[in-house]
């Protein structure tokens, strides 16, 4: 596996939304190359016929019927929000002024 | 009786005399809010707690009070307070799951586990300290400043759930909720000599919990005897619809199974992996003591390996962050929680999230999403987070073929006692070793307790016993854990707590800080 | 904005050959939310469809809604294709403020339906055999409004409003393999296609189905290649076009940007573009960051969806008759040609002319005002027939209106104008606009009168035998009667004031 560099961690941070400085980056990367490195032997555990767990106790068809329950309130709905306007929750623009 | 001795007595105890109406909601609740003040509070005060919920816990035990004096049947915890770990949300209080990007907000709605607590009538005394979004062992990552150990206020309480352990090891709730992902119920029982307990996955509904690793979270009760975690989870569990990974089974026979009182003929397996290398002297003295005493009960005590638990620690570590990478993008400044502006360049929605959540995720936060965000990524998914699906595949065999020899499972809930504040903080990988122990558990959905063993040779801190039994079948921790607890208990001639060093008041140092 | 260059179309189709595929999502019409209890309702007030499931808030989770997943099972049997026995949910990750989460919960590996395939009928008849590579269970996202700008767009946009009444909305996203070998039929297919699935959610009851309201949204591929190449070109994925005639348009444009761009030796990017009603173009979409890397993985909050053969058989023997079944017997119903009938698909009418002939017209009535009238006015606003505003009770009132006498054909148009500006039911406006047919018999004889005086010699014409002549005084009386008279009556009226039989 290759290991974590800080053009890798800067990429991620992208991907993560998480703003980092350069000093940032470098300290994560360095840890993460630590922590990386130590869990690559997990890689090795298993060979290809050990099927995957993503649910520690298998169930399946867990369903609700089509019936209407609760709704909050619109202001229970805004009560948390940074910013609102109008009954909606208010962001900046999401494209940059060009 | 004092009110020092009333917060003192185990959960079943006081709620025995509020049945036997020799005390009341009130003056317990009271008590407990009162000690609160006097011990938690200030630069050397336990800070266990993030939020008091006086008002709210005092007018839960007049209500329970009047209506006992009415001769309505109450639920056999009705009017006992508990203290909720602030990773569960709760309507009228503050949640903030330790982290500062979710300071000042006010769930809309109430956790299921909490519908319960209210259901049966027991008085919240407020929200309890942790590792911010329970991501750490020592209860140093809470934006909120650290927890201290009752046992040594120099040293951490164990994590993430340091604050419940802390405030019940300290007489400042008789029990509480936790959650446990990797071990945050457990570690932090083993170096605050208190009682927790892991349910098996599903056990517990998880609506409400702020979730970190999804497929590992579970909440469990936090006390200071057995038989008090097995009536708090008789309350909490059973099936829930809003979680589809609940599991039907009705949440009976726990207490039953602590009042049993014996544990003649069962099968009691250690783990090899999980003692001995690595683990400090004073641990492995008090886990063979503990062995010799169950044997001595007429237990059979067997040697059974888990070869792959070795992987455990390293899959844990990449499952973990993947989901948490997830369930932690939410927390972006538009629907709820801070929201921070760039300090220079354009202002769009994309860099006020990064903005938001470069303020407010503290470092370990921050490692654990990057991490996450890398195994996930494209190229490396197969590598790392499929790989460690497939050693939970073989963790579960493990345990599997070791429920197939022995009833329970026994090893130290971990392998040091409390370590002092700062001391790993910048060593992540140290760090996160307090859980090798505990994370087998959460990797399979099996349930695990943790019971004070003793105090350490070298150090006099607590040592935890870890119990672990197959999915559902919790209450054979609960059977085999009072048993044992019993037996030490008789040996120190009382709870283990008594041992701990008095609390110093820090309410006027508090005052004086002013 | 730049305009891009595009190169006629047939320029563009002699030098290269377009591949297609489609993203048709499908919005259910359960009555809650794929993964909450929240009632799944657009168009409320803002935010107040939702609760702390739909909103994302810390600790919730969802649980899926039976219902929905059944409407995706049944939408998989009618397209033909095969029911995993075995399906999970995952999560896609990418953030954006109508995302609640910052990931969407759909499906990745194992879809609830995969392999089908549906044969689409293009105007003339030619069938193309289209091949479905999935069919998947997801939920919707908010509704951005984007506010401060000129024109109501992303671009310029001061700020922008969410409301999540739509976040968590059932969604079927019904995915197509390449298809190859259209040629310049290429956009004809993409309207057909879509029109053939919204024909089948509708026929299933499953979805409302109103392009209009963003019910059947498609997403649609193009790319092109030079003739006798096997490797596909580089695709654009044109987002949300939200109508028949957009989607054959968006298509259309595509191709020919495409071709412009290749033509001029620089490769096509590989990006999602919008479509622009007014400017019938298409423009880049937004650079999202995130897109490249969507990290999916299983949903650990939701359980595996098992389906059992007992549980397919019953749900397909839900299913209606298929779509070219009840074409077939419609026609046979109807008394229409060939021609005629192909017309009336092809306009996407079929529904609203079997809601009108069951509302009472008969079907030589419903097609005459569906495909003239009302297709005409449609034309003219740019818009889809269905979705011009008639309704088939409209029709039939008309039609009743004119065989009972009341109005003529030429008032009946002024009536559907009428009832198109909003003035209410066609008898509403004939008495507003007092369209009714002059049948008093005494008003007509006056302006009869009136207008043989005025024409003497025409009137001694028609004595004398002429009787075509009439013509001339009919005019005459109707423009004295603005046309609300009945002009057979007039005429008869005529030659009886005359003494001439008619
Ligand atoms: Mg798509
Ligand atoms: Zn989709």
């Amino acid at each position: 596996m290759a290991a974590i560099n800080r053009d890798d961690v800067a990429h991620l941070a992208q991907l993560a939304h998480i703003e980092m400085s350069d000093d940032e980056l470098d300290r994560m990367a360095n840890e993460l190359a630590l922590i990386v490195d130590s869990v690559k032997s997990v890689s090795e555990a298993a060979g290809d016929d050990v099927p995957t767990t993503s649910h520690p106790i298998p169930l399946t068809n867990v369903m609700r019927e089509d019936v209407v329950g609760h709704v909050l309130t619109v202001e229970e709905a805004l009560s948390g929000a940074p910013d609102s306007a109008d009954g909606r929750f208010k962001v900046p623009a999401i494209l940059e002024e060009s | 009786m004092t009110a020092n001795e009333l917060i003192r007595l185990s959960a079943s105890a006081m709620a025995a005399k509020l049945a036997a109406g020799e005390i009341t909601s009130v003056e317990l609740t009271q008590a407990h809010l009162d000690r609160i003040a006097d011990v938690d509070h200030g630069d050397r005060g336990v800070n266990a707690f993030l939020h008091v919920n006086a008002e709210e816990a005092l007018a839960v035990a007049a209500d329970v009070d009047a209506r006992r004096a009415a001769g309505e049947e109450l639920h056999e915890l009705a009017g006992v307070p508990i203290a909720i770990k602030d990773l569960i949300v709760t309507k009228g209080q503050p949640t903030t799951a330790g982290s500062k990007i979710l300071e000042g907000w006010m769930s809309p709605y109430d956790a299921t586990v909490i519908k319960k607590i209210r259901a049966a009538r027991m008085p919240m005394l407020g929200k309890t300290n942790l590792d911010e979004f329970a991501m750490g062992s020592s209860t140093e990552h809470s934006a909120y400043g650290p927890t201290r150990n009752p046992w040594d206020l120099d040293r951490i309480p164990g994590g993430s759930g340091g604050g419940s352990a802390a405030a019940v090891a300290a007489f400042e709730a008789p029990f509480a909720l936790g959650t446990d992902t990797g071990g945050s119920i457990r570690q932090p029982g083993a170096v605050t000599g208190t009682v927790g307990v892991k349910p098996t996955y599903g056990a517990v509904s998880r609506y409400g919990a702020i979730a970190m690793a999804s497929s590992l979270d579970q909440i469990g009760p936090v006390s200071r005897t057995v038989l008090d975690s097995a009536l708090l989870q008789e309350v909490i569990g059973g099936h829930d619809p809003f979680d589809s990974t609940s599991l039907t089974d009705p949440s009976i026979g726990l207490a039953a199974a602590a009042r049993l009182g014996n544990v003649k003929g069962m099968k009691i397996g250690i783990i090899k992996e999980l003692h001995g290398e690595g683990y400090q002297a004073g641990v492995e003295n008090r886990f063979n003591e503990s062995l010799e005493l169950l044997r001595s009960a007429g237990a059979e005590i067997v040697e059974v390996s888990c070869p792959n638990f070795g992987y455990a620690l390293g899959a844990y570590y990449l499952i973990m962050p993947s989901e948490a990478s997830s369930n932690l993008a939410k927390f972006d400044g538009v629907r709820f929680g801070m929201r921070t502006l760039p300090t220079e360049g354009p202002l769009t929605i994309e860099r006020v999230m990064g903005a938001t959540r470069a303020a407010g995720f503290g470092d370990e936060v921050k490692r654990r999403i990057i991490l996450g965000t890398y195994a996930l990524s494209a190229g490396y998914y197969d590598a790392y987070y499929g790989s460690a699906q497939k050693v939970r595949t073989l963790i579960q065999r493990d345990f599997a073929a070791a429920f197939e020899q022995v009833d329970v499972l026994i090893s130290p809930t971990s392998p040091v006692t409390a370590f002092k504040l700062g001391e790993k903080l910048d060593d992540p990988l140290a760090m996160y070793l307090n859980d090798v122990a505990t994370i087998p558990a959460n990797m399979a959905g099996v349930p695990g307790l943790t019971l004070p063993g003793g105090l350490a040779d070298e150090d006099g801190l607590p040592v935890g016993i870890q119990l672990l039994a197959p999915a559902r079948e919790d209450a054979r921790l609960y059977r085999v854990g009072a048993v044992l607890e019993s037996l030490l208990e008789a040996q120190w001639g009382g709870p283990i707590l008594d041992q701990a060093p008095v609390l110093a008041s820090t309410a006027t140092v508090a005052e004086e800080a002013n | 904005m730049s305009v891009d260059t595009i190169l006629s179309f047939e320029e563009a189709m002699e030098k290269y050959e377009p591949v297609l595929g489609f993203e048709v999502h499908v919005e259910l019409n359960t009555k809650t939310k794929m993964f909450s209890s929240a009632p799944n309702v657009f168009g409320d007030e803002p935010n107040s469809n939702v609760n702390e499931v739909c909103l994302g808030l810390p600790g919730v989770l969802p649980v899926v809604n039976k219902k929905a997943v059944e409407s995706s099972i049944l939408i998989g049997l009618a397209l033909n294709c095969k029911i995993a026995p075995h399906s999970t949910f995952a999560r896609k990750q990418y953030f954006y403020p109508d995302t609640p989460k910052n990931f969407q919960t759909s499906q990745y590996d194992d879809p609830i339906c995969y392999d089908g395939w549906i044969d689409i009928e293009l105007e003339d008849g030619t069938v193309f055999h289209v091949e479905i590579e999935r069919a998947h269970m997801e939920e919707d996202a908010g509704k951005l409004t984007h506010m401060g700008g000129s024109t109501g767009r992303i671009q310029g946009a001061d700020y922008s409003l969410v409301d999540y009444n739509r976040s968590g909305v059932p969604l079927v996203e019904i995915v197509t393999k390449t298809i190859e070998g259209a040629g310049s039929r290429a956009p004809e297919l993409a309207k057909a296609y879509v029109a053939a699935i919204r024909e089948i959610v509708k026929n299933l009851g499953v979805s409302e189905a109103k392009m209009e309201h963003g019910n059947v949204r498609c997403d649609a591929n193009v790319s092109l290649r030079p003739h006798g190449q096997e490797k596909l070109g580089t695709r654009t994925e044109t987002k949300n076009v939200n109508s028949l005639r957009a989607v054959e348009n968006a298509v259309k444009f595509e191709i020919q940007r495409h071709a412009a761009v290749l033509d001029s030796g620089v490769a096509i990017t590989q990006e999602t573009r919008h479509w622009h009603e007014d400017t019938k173009s298409t423009t880049s979409g937004r650079p999202k960051s995130d897109a490249d890397d969507y990290r999916y993985f299983p949903e650990p909050d939701l359980v595996p969806i098992v389906t059992t053969a007992e549980w397919v058989e019953e749900l397909r023997s839900r299913l209606p008759e298929p779509p070219a079944e009840r074409r077939k017997r419609l026609q046979g119903d109807w008394g229409y040609t060939d021609l005629e009938f192909r017309d009336v698909v092809n306009a996407g009418l079929m529904d609203e002319i079997e809601e009108t002939v069951a509302a009472g017209a008969s079907a030589a009535a419903a097609r005459k005002w569906w495909m003239g009238e009302i297709a005409r006015r449609a034309k003219l606003a740019d818009v889809d027939p269905a979705a011009l505003g008639v309704s088939p009770a409209v029709v039939v009132e008309i039609e009743k209106l004119i065989a009972s006498g009341a109005i003529n054909d030429k008032l009946a148009r002024k009536v559907l104008d009428g009832v198109l500006e909003g003035e209410g039911t066609p008898a509403e406006v004939v008495a507003k606009r007092g369209l009714a047919v002059v049948s008093d018999d005494g008003a007509l004889q006056t302006a009869i009168d009136e207008a043989l005086a005025a024409q003497p010699d025409v009137a001694e014409k028609i004595r004398g035998g002429k009787v075509q002549a009439v013509g001339a005084i009919v005019g005459g009386v109707m423009k004295v009667t603005r046309g609300q008279a009945d002009a057979g009556r007039v005429r008869e009226l005529i030659l009886k004031t005359l003494g001439v039989e008619g």
